[in-house]
């Protein structure tokens, strides 16, 4: 996405800046020092992350984590930048019964582990990643042990 | 009877007065053995005509010509015998320095550690003999076999003064360096048998490394041989009791050689073949037990080679500097010994401080280094020798 | 706009039509410190791919914490990288305690640095100690393992542990250090910065040691930053970052050092980092001794808290001596947590090993990987 580039844009900014180019598709839960906290559409994830990483020069994923929430799952993204260590914190909700998300690893290589982690280990499956395979655990497994379905043993 | 005494049959001949003597001059291992023969063999001829009086077998065991073969016989095991210890020694040595460079201390089982290497010997040797079932296991044998005979070979051939030796041959540095040399060979077919990608690796290296130092190394040795005019080691080591040790005119050659030898050898830094960082034990990688044992053996008796070449071509081998005859008085093979371990000394200090190179880097040093200062030295060889200094 | 499209190595291959071979590293190979697996595609000796496999020591340690309430964590936290125990300790203490929304006492957080830093000299010299075997040479791996028994010592002297320490709590640190405590490791670090002489001109000085690590495993600034790599491997590559100073957690703010950074970004400046980095933890463990020095002897050290964590989400990043560390908790309002996410730095770093040893020869494999210093517990978790 050409425009203009930002470097070591403040909270304020990172947030107007959010705001204004993804009008209805983001939503800026909070900030706080150095944090941005922010809601994103499930289909506009790839366009976010590719303006963060583009136009804000965010050029570090953090990482990118799944989570349970039981009625929904969630992938959380924490990207940072290399100036003046701003983190923006992404989530996306995924519905229970579509548990698709495009994947951002041909924005950041970095992220392509933490999407097959997150894949072996939820269940989310990552459109468009270049090797979606099980990492940690062996290639057998036919279950996804984080969801909160899977219950290890002396858990409720 | 004539022989019924014991002493008839135990009489210490002079050696050199047997008929079939197989030397040129006095060789004093061949002298031990010929008394230990006839202690052994003058005790059975004894024992036998004691009980068969007048038999021919008596006679026959302590006749010129059968007392020569066996004396041959023992010969050969005292040889080796000593090279062994000797290798024990230099063993248990580079534990002892390398242990101390390294702020630690070493072997301590015994006497100093030094039946730590016994132990170990022992426990190769008890180890089960396990041979992959995917090998081909003829060559993967035979090329151990070789590799272990050839460095044995050598290893024996090396004379330790002008009385201790094994073959006293016109060429014989060109001899011990064509032996030498035949090692790299058999590691690439080893490599190639043992069916395992280390080992694959690892033959290759030892190919490519031999081609970056056996060049200069040789002409190394030719300017040796050109300064004392001769590929005799005896001539060699006269040449440099009669002038000066050559260490002195060929300095450059001196400091080369002394690489050469440590790649020769396959020590660190150049120990490329074998390198466990990348290729687990390179390619001695399938082999177990007592094959492994005569291996690691193999490789520190042609340190010890490499380390006996130095001092026979530049630290004047067994004589000692402002002693002349060197023999009278003095036990020239402790002085060859004590060289031979000096030099080792700095082999151990250079594993001890040095990292490994990588195979393109040795081809550059050995071509674009070692081989630029061999010629240099081969120069000064030959600038001395038409100028008349020598 | 930046480029995307950074990590595109060609590697150097022959005209000769030769067979390439897979050649599988690991997990019981000399040169994987610890259990994982490089497969490495030769050609002679050049690898044209490579592909990291990991995954022999997962543990499902988020999992097992989703079934512990918060304080049985903190010795499960010591187990994720044991050559820097605490850093890891520290981590989960500051996020449940951000998370908890409290300040815990300036002397613990003095405290707890200082013990970071021990730490990370401890993991670089274990580090150093690595590089010395993979480049064939023990007497470097001795000499550092020596130097580093002294921290060791250090640490059982501040908590009777030496390698997985249970040190840090929640809401402080579970004891005050004393007076001898402070001299030793005064002794012990203004010993430690004049012993580390040795080690380094050893490497320096010899020409096989920096040519062994001069221009292999060279990656650009760009491409670094995409695959994630962080921490010294980072900043040897020209990325001037560093948690402590930019994002900084406790009393980093506080504290007078240096980031060294060089823009070679290969193995050697990678080193240099590393050995910079020694000195610089030097000065903040002397820094910090005499913080808590000044703080008094009876100031408190450890805060009460509560066993419930408020239903919300907190996250902190540190910078672990291996890069980039991160926690993210979620808490229902339970004693125990509803999700904890580790994130690791050699989980990254390791994921580039194919850009990073493509095109090197196998020989130079060990001493590229050794740069990123490997530590599979925080890696399978």
């Amino acid at each position: 996405m050409a425009g203009e580039t930002y470097q070591a844009s403040s909270v304020q900014e990172i947030s107007d800046l959010l705001l204004k180019n993804f009008s209805g598709k983001v939503g800026i839960t909070r900030t706080g020092e150095r944090r941005v906290y922010a809601k994103v559409e499930r289909d506009s994830i790839h366009d976010v992350c590719a303006y963060i990483h583009d136009n804000l020069t965010f050029e570090h994923a953090t990482s990118i984590m799944g989570n349970d929430m039981v009625d929904r799952m969630e992938v959380i993204y924490h990207l940072s930048n290399y100036f003046n260590g701003v983190m923006i914190e992404l989530t996306v909700e995924l519905p229970a019964d579509n548990l698709h998300v495009r994947s951002v690893a041909d924005i950041w290589v970095g992220g392509n582990w933490h999407e097959r982690e997150t894949y072996e280990l939820f269940g989310i499956v990552f459109d468009g990643h270049p090797k979606l395979e099980r990492l940690l655990t062996p290639d057998t497994y036919e279950f996804y042990p984080f969801r909160k379905s899977y219950k290890l043993r002396g858990q409720g | 009877m004539a022989y019924s005494s014991i002493l008839d049959w135990i009489q210490f001949k002079d050696v050199m007065s047997n008929p079939f003597y197989p030397f040129e001059s006095y060789n004093l291992p061949f002298d031990l053995s010929y008394k230990i023969w006839e202690l052994l063999g003058g005790l059975i001829a004894w024992l036998i005509n004691l009980i068969f009086p007048g038999n021919g077998v008596s006679v026959w065991l302590m006749s010129d010509e059968i007392s020569n073969v066996f004396a041959l016989v023992v010969f050969m095991i005292i040889i080796f015998l000593v090279v062994f210890v000797v290798t024990l020694l230099s063993l248990w040595m580079e534990r002892k320095v390398l242990g101390r460079v390294m702020d630690r201390r070493g072997t301590m089982i015994g006497l100093k550690g030094f039946m730590q290497c016994l132990a170990d010997g022992f426990k190769t040797f008890l180890k089960e003999n396990t041979i992959p079932r995917k090998v081909d296991k003829k060559t993967y044998l035979w090329t151990a076999a070789l590799i272990i005979g050839t460095s044995a070979l050598i290893a024996c051939m090396i004379p330790l003064s002008d009385r201790w030796f094994v073959v006293n041959y016109g060429t014989g540095l060109l001899i011990i360096m064509a032996l030498f040399a035949l090692a790299p060979f058999f590691i690439l077919v080893s490599g190639w048998a043992q069916n395992n990608k280390y080992s694959l690796i690892g033959g290759m290296r030892a190919a490519e490394l031999m081609i970056s130092y056996e060049v200069p190394m040789l002409i190394m040795i030719a300017s040796t041989c050109l300064l004392a005019g001769s590929f005799n080691i005896n001539d060699i080591v006269n040449m440099q009791g009669d002038t000066i040790w050559f260490f002195i005119p060929q300095i450059i050659g001196f400091i080369t050689f002394i690489f050469c030898a440590t790649a020769e050898a396959e020590r660190v830094p150049f120990d490329i073949a074998e390198a466990e960082a990348e290729l687990v034990e390179g390619w001695q990688t399938e082999y177990a037990g007592m094959k492994w044992g005569l291996i690691m053996l193999a490789d520190y008796l042609r340190g010890y080679v490499s380390c006996a070449m130095v001092v026979i071509m530049y630290l004047g081998g067994w004589l000692i500097p402002f002693v002349s005859g060197g023999v009278n008085g003095w036990f020239p093979e402790i002085v060859f010994l004590l060289k031979v371990w000096s030099v080792f000394f700095i082999m151990i200090i250079l594993r001890g401080a040095l990292a490994r190179v990588r195979t393109d880097q040795i081809v550059n040093i050995g071509w674009k280094v070692f081989m630029p200062l061999s010629v240099a030295n081969l120069a000064v060889v030959l600038l001395l020798k038409l100028g008349g200094v020598f | 706009m930046m480029s995307r499209d950074v990590i595109d190595i060609k590697a150097e291959t022959s005209e000769l039509h030769t067979d390439k071979m897979w050649v599988i590293m690991g997990p019981q190979h000399p040169f994987s410190h610890g259990l994982w697996t490089l497969k490495a595609r030769l050609d002679g000796e050049i690898v044209v791919d490579a592909e990291p496999i990991i995954g022999y020591l997962h543990r499902g340690w988020e999992k097992e914490c989703e079934n512990r309430t918060y304080p049985k964590i903190i010795p499960m936290a010591d187990r994720l990288c044991y050559a820097a125990s605490m850093t890891y300790t520290h981590l989960y203490c500051m996020t449940v305690e951000k998370a908890l929304g409290i300040d815990i006492p300036e002397k613990a957080k003095y405290i707890r640095i200082m013990a970071d830093e021990i730490c990370r000299i401890q993991s670089h010299l274990m580090w150093l100690a690595a590089v010395g075997t993979d480049l064939g040479n023990l007497t470097v791996f001795l000499w550092a393992m020596r130097e580093r028994e002294f921290f060791m010592d250090l640490n059982v002297r501040m908590c009777g542990a030496r390698m997985t320490t249970n040190f840090p709590r929640i809401g402080g640190v579970r004891n005050d250090i004393d007076d001898e405590f402070a001299m030793f490791a005064s002794r012990c670090v203004e010993r430690f910065e004049k012993a580390i002489w040795d080690i380094i001109a050893m490497i320096d000085d010899s020409s096989v040691f920096v040519s062994r690590m001069k221009g292999t495993g060279i990656l650009s600034r760009e491409q670094c930053a995409n695959l994630g790599i962080t921490g010294p491997a980072m900043r040897g590559t020209g990325v001037d970052f560093d948690v402590r100073r930019d994002d900084p957690y406790d009393n980093y703010d506080k504290m007078d050092f240096e980031v060294p950074v060089l823009k070679e970004g290969d193995s050697y400046a990678r080193y240099m980092v590393r050995i910079e980095e020694l000195f610089q933890s030097c000065k903040i463990i002397k820094q910090c001794l005499q913080k808590v020095k000044a703080i008094g002897r009876n100031a408190p050290y450890r805060l009460k808290v509560p066993s419930k964590v408020p239903a919300g989400r907190a996250f902190v990043r540190m910078e672990d001596p291996r890069g980039e560390s991160m926690m993210y908790l979620i808490s229902d309002g339970t004693d125990k947590p509803y999700r904890l996410k580790v994130r690791s730095p050699i989980f990254v770093n390791v994921s580039a090993a194919k850009p990073l040893v493509l095109g090197s020869r196998i020989a130079d494999v060990p001493a590229v990987m050794a740069m990123i210093d490997m530590c599979l517990g925080e890696t399978d978790r």
